[in-house]
C-alpha cells in the first residue's frame, strides 16, 4: 500500500503539484476576479471568501510532506514524529479562517446597511461613493 | 475595457505565482531532522508530546505556543460581532415590528431539527472537549454548536437567544482567557504559561491549561457565532 502510493506520487508528481497549486492559484484568481470585476456587493464578498480558500489551499498544500500523518500522536503513533506534515501552516491556516469569517460578517453588515439606505447593492449604482 | 485589463493583470499575476510556487516541490519534507530541532515545526513535533503531553500538535500550536496569537484571534472574533451588532443596530420602536426574514418552515423541518439539535449541541461539545486528543477544538467545536443553534433559529420563529446571558457566558470566557494567562504572570512565568502538572500523554485530563483554554475558546465562539447569527437573521425587510 505505502509502496504503490510512492510509485504513483513519484511517477505523476508533476501532475499532483500542478492540480494542487493550480487549484489553489486558480481559486485566488477567481476571487480576484470577482472583487475586481463585479458590480454587486453580494458578489464581491462571496470573490473575498473565494480567494480566502485559495490561499488556505496554497497554505495547507505547502505544509504536505509525502506519505505524512496528520500531526496528532493518538495512540499506536507516539513515536511517528518523523512521518508527520508540518502543523505550522495548519495552525495559521486556523487562525486565517477565523479571521476571514470575521471579515465576511462586516462586510456582509455594511452590505445590509447600504442596501438599506440605498435600495441597490450594486457600487455603480451607489452615487454618493463617487468622488 | 477595464474587463480586459483585469484579465491581463490576473494572467500576469497567475503567471508569477505559478513561477513561484512550481519551485517548491510538493510533499517535499521541509521539516528536516526532527530530532535536531532545526526548523520550528521540528521543534514542535519533537518537544510537544513531552512537554506539553498534548497529542495533537496544532493544538498545542495555536493554544500554547502561539497562544497570544489565539488571544488576539478571539479579540478580533469579539470586535467582529460588536461590529456587526452596532452596523445594524436598531431603535426600539423599529424593534418592535422587526420580524425574521425567512419563511415558516415546513412541520418535517422542524421536527427533523427538535430531534438534531441536541445531538449536534452534543458533538461540539464532544469536539471542543477533547481538541487536545482528536482533531477539532475550541473553534471548531464552537462552530458546529453555532449551526446546531442556526438550524433552531430559521426552523422556529418563536426561538429567541437570551441576550443577557449570552453576553454573561461572552464576557466571563473572554475575562476567564486573560485571567489565565495572567495567572501565569503573577506565579513568576510568562504570560499564558502552562503551569499545571501536564499528566499523562493521550487522557482527557492532560496538558494542563489547554484544554481548559480551548474549552473557553469554544464556549466564546459558540455564542458569539450565535449571535452573529441571531442579528442576520432578524433583519427587518426593507418595506
Amino acid at each position: 500500500m505505502q509502496e504503490q502510493f510512492n510509485e504513483v506520487f513519484t511517477k505523476y508528481h508533476e501532475v499532483i503539484t500542478w492540480s494542487v497549486y493550480g487549484t489553489a492559484i486558480i481559486l485566488m484568481l477567481i476571487g480576484l476576479y470577482a472583487i475586481l470585476i463585479k458590480k454587486n456587493l453580494v458578489k464581491i464578498i462571496i470573490g473575498l471568501t473565494i480567494l480566502d480558500a485559495g490561499v488556505h489551499l496554497l497554505f495547507v498544500g505547502i505544509g504536505y510532506i509525502q506519505n505524512g500523518t496528520a500531526p496528532i500522536f493518538s495512540p499506536g503513533n507516539e513515536n511517528a514524529a518523523d512521518r508527520m506534515v508540518d502543523p505550522v501552516p495548519q495552525a495559521l491556516v486556523l487562525t486565517a479562517i477565523i479571521i476571514g469569517f470575521a471579515i465576511t460578517a462586516v462586510a456582509l453588515s455594511l452590505v445590509i446597511r447600504l442596501y438599506k439606505h440605498h435600495n441597490t447593492a450594486k457600487i455603480d449604482q451607489i452615487k454618493s461613493l463617487k468622488w | 475595457m477595464k474587463k480586459v485589463f483585469v484579465i491581463i493583470l490576473l494572467v500576469v499575476l497567475g503567471f508569477f505565482l505559478t513561477k513561484t510556487f512550481m519551485d517548491i516541490p510538493f510533499g517535499e519534507n521541509r521539516i528536516g531532522e526532527v530530532a535536531a530541532n532545526e526548523t520550528a515545526a521540528g521543534y514542535y513535533l519533537n518537544n510537544t508530546p513531552d512537554k506539553t503531553k498534548v497529542a495533537n500538535v496544532v493544538t498545542a500550536i495555536v493554544v500554547n505556543y502561539r497562544g497570544l496569537d489565539t488571544l488576539g484571534e478571539v479579540t478580533v472574533l469579539f470586535l467582529a460581532s460588536i461590529g456587526l451588532a452596532s452596523i445594524l443596530y436598531r431603535r426600539k420602536k423599529e424593534e418592535e415590528d422587526a420580524e425574521r426574514l425567512s419563511l415558516p418552515s415546513s412541520r418535517i423541518m422542524r421536527t427533523g431539527v427538535r430531534v438534531l439539535f441536541p445531538a449536534i449541541v452534543l458533538l461540539g461539545i464532544y469536539v471542543f472537549i477533547h481538541g487536545h486528543l482528536t482533531p477539532g477544538g475550541g473553534f471548531q467545536g464552537g462552530t458546529i454548536v453555532a449551526t446546531g443553534f442556526l438550524l433552531m433559529l430559521i426552523s422556529y420563529k418563536g426561538f429567541n437567544t437570551d441576550h443577557n446571558r449570552m453576553v454573561w457566558i461572552e464576557s466571563l470566557a473572554g475575562l476567564s482567557f486573560v485571567g489565565i494567562g495572567i495567572w501565569g504572570l503573577v506565579s513568576g512565568n510568562t504570560f499564558l504559561e502552562n503551569i499545571p502538572e501536564t499528566g499523562v500523554l493521550n487522557s482527557l485530563i492532560s496538558g494542563g491549561l489547554i484544554p481548559i483554554i480551548y474549552i473557553v475558546v469554544g464556549f466564546k465562539v459558540a455564542v458569539e457565532l450565535t449571535g452573529i447569527l441571531d442579528i442576520l437573521l432578524n433583519i427587518k425587510p426593507n418595506k
